[in-house]
């Protein structure tokens, strides 16, 4: 039952209790007492909400820029990504194979600013050796949401056998 | 000017239109209807199924095909029936494809039926079978399912309507309308009887895939009735692709033969490229099916809890996406509840009379809907049972 409530949540994170409780054929001292576990034990990690910018007419910029580095002896690359992490530009950070080491989201109000971070702040850092900054020109799908989404679903009829 | 009652066939004038097709016509001429009356899953059909009709057309693969369908989907669906069923059948001579279930329910029953032959049909039932079989001018020989039983088939009620002209019966599980389902133990009950007397058993297992918290059994699953067995089934709802049309017969050789020679001056063949994405379906669509398993359990939990907490006593069904309440502590017969309900409150509902004389006292709510539009229904509902 905890994955499909956690699944549930993923998908919808202001679903209300008493639903959670329903769909899942429980009471709601049950989803409560689960809910408050999952955010101790840090396997609800935040609650957001997908914003669609450009619908809001406010321009933001975001920035996914690939970072190779060297590691260090005995932690890896864990302190390094604890350093980048702690900036609050940072919006997601990632260690992958390939080419570099990190893929980091950055987001800013203007291009100055993320040239700026990664100037001023990213590449200085000890251990990273060479950036590369891919402004987003445009978003299309965040967090399974289609964000140019046609309007409405397919039709149904009213009544089927 | 010509009279053309005289030229029409008798079986089609007597044929009574679908009990939905009044509240289908005032439904659609009102302003803000909420419906749980439709048939078919709200999912839009998984994108890697549809990639596959689209690679289908624009690749050319717009022929015909062999009327029994794609080899390699009869191949698919034989595989898929051994590993989710464990039923065994031969994809070139104990298979075939249809245009929907529906297809399916009609061949059967033209190549089996001579006139006067009695069909038993457990009802409620879906809205289909009967018409079909007066059409093939069999006669229609009803077995109450009762809520008291699940809904389920039972063996003395059976044994009563068996007669020296019985040649098949049609069984719906789980059921369209009242998601009620058969196990193992249900149908070994009935096995005897069906055997002894040679009885053709038409399985339409179009919603074997919705069973909650159970495996779905097959009455082919019960070995000596595997021969007896011709089983109906299709895309429309485990993938939800209703709008493709495709559907299957898994029978014996000599059986399928004979609908074959039907389908083939009927129909030729399946569309090729709904052929195609339900290739793809079958290959590679065990995820998308545990989805939508899970989505419509959740919902269904919902819908019950809400429908007993506004004074509608229902059962949890174990399968299909319909609830099948009584309204009988309304004192309304099925179609005054429905026809009040519409008027009064916008929202439209299926009632058990159109299921047969035995759903009467009985409504029909489907669940493929989302949550929102579930919980408006639900409090127009309470509304409307406050206001009797």
């Amino acid at each position: 039952m905890l994955k499909e409530m956690l699944s549930l949540l993923e998908k919808n994170a202001r679903i209300e209790v008493t639903d959670l409780a329903a769909l899942l054929n429980t009471d709601e001292k049950t989803i409560n007492d689960q809910i408050k576990e999952c955010e101790e034990k840090n396997i609800i990690a935040g609650y957001h909400t997908i914003v669609n910018w450009e619908n809001a007419n406010t321009e933001i910029v975001k920035a996914m820029i690939a970072v190779s580095s060297t590691p260090e002896r005995d932690k890896g690359y864990d302190h390094i990504a604890e350093i980048i992490a702690n900036y609050p530009e940072v919006n997601s950070l990632y260690l992958v194979s390939g080419r570099t080491e990190f893929i980091l989201i950055i987001n800013g109000s203007t291009m100055r600013e993320i040239a700026d971070f990664v100037a001023h702040r990213l590449a200085p850092i000890e251990g990273i050796n060479t950036t590369e900054t891919m402004f987003i020109l445009k978003e299309y799908k965040i967090m399974g949401e289609i964000m140019d989404k046609e309007n409405g679903k397919p039709e149904r009829l009213l009544m089927t056998l | 000017m010509m009279i053309f009652d005289e030229l029409i066939n008798i079986q089609v004038k007597e044929m009574a239109p679908s009990g939905i097709r009044k509240f289908f016509d005032i439904a659609s001429s009102k302003k803000g209807v909420i419906s749980l009356g439709v048939g078919e899953p709200d999912f839009i059909t998984p994108y890697h199924i549809r990639e596959a009709a689209m690679h289908a057309i624009n690749t050319g693969k717009t022929f015909y095909t062999a009327n029994k369908g794609l080899l390699e989907l009869r191949q698919e669906i034989c595989n898929y029936y051994l590993r989710r069923f464990n039923l065994s059948y031969n994809p070139n001579n104990e298979c075939m494809i249809t245009v929907g279930g529906s297809e399916a329910i009609d061949i059967v029953l033209r190549a089996i039926l001579n006139e006067g032959d009695e069909v038993i049909l457990p009802t409620p039932s879906y809205v289909a079978y009967a018409p079909i079989i007066q059409l093939s001018k069999g006669k229609v020989v009803e077995v109450t399912m009762t809520e008291e039983n699940g809904f389920k088939l039972k063996k003395d009620q059976l044994k009563k309507a068996i007669s020296d002209k019985t040649k098949a019966i049609v069984i719906n599980f789980p059921s369209n309308p009242t998601g009620g389902i058969m196990e193992y133990d249900d149908y070994l009950e009935i096995a005897d009887l069906i055997k002894e007397n040679n009885i053709l058993v038409i399985s339409d297992e179009i919603y074997a895939e919705l069973t909650y918290d159970k495996k779905h059994v097959s009455i082919a699953n019960i070995e000596q009735l595997k021969e007896n067995t011709i089983i109906i089934n299709g895309f429309s709802k485990a993938y939800s692709m209703t709008g493709y049309r495709v559907g299957y017969i898994l029978a014996e050789k000599p059986l399928i033969e004979m609908f074959n020679k039907i389908h083939q001056y009927t129909i030729m063949c399946a569309s090729t490229p709904s052929q195609f994405a339900a290739i793809e379906a079958a290959k590679n669509g065990d995820k998308d099916i545990e989805e939508m398993y899970l989505s419509f359990k959740q919902r269904r939990n919902y819908i019950v809890k809400e429908l007993n907490r506004i004074g509608l006593r229902t059962h949890l069904p174990e399968g299909a996406f319909y609830v099948f309440p009584s309204i009988k502590s309304t004192n309304m017969t099925s179609n005054e509840f429905c026809e009040t309900l519409l008027d009064k409150e916008n929202l439209a509902l299926v009632p058990g009379s159109a299921f047969g004389a035995d759903g009467e006292g009985y409504v029909r709510i489907s669940y493929a809907y989302s949550l929102e539009e579930i919980k408006q229904a639900i409090e127009r509902l309470e509304r409307f049972l406050k206001s009797l």
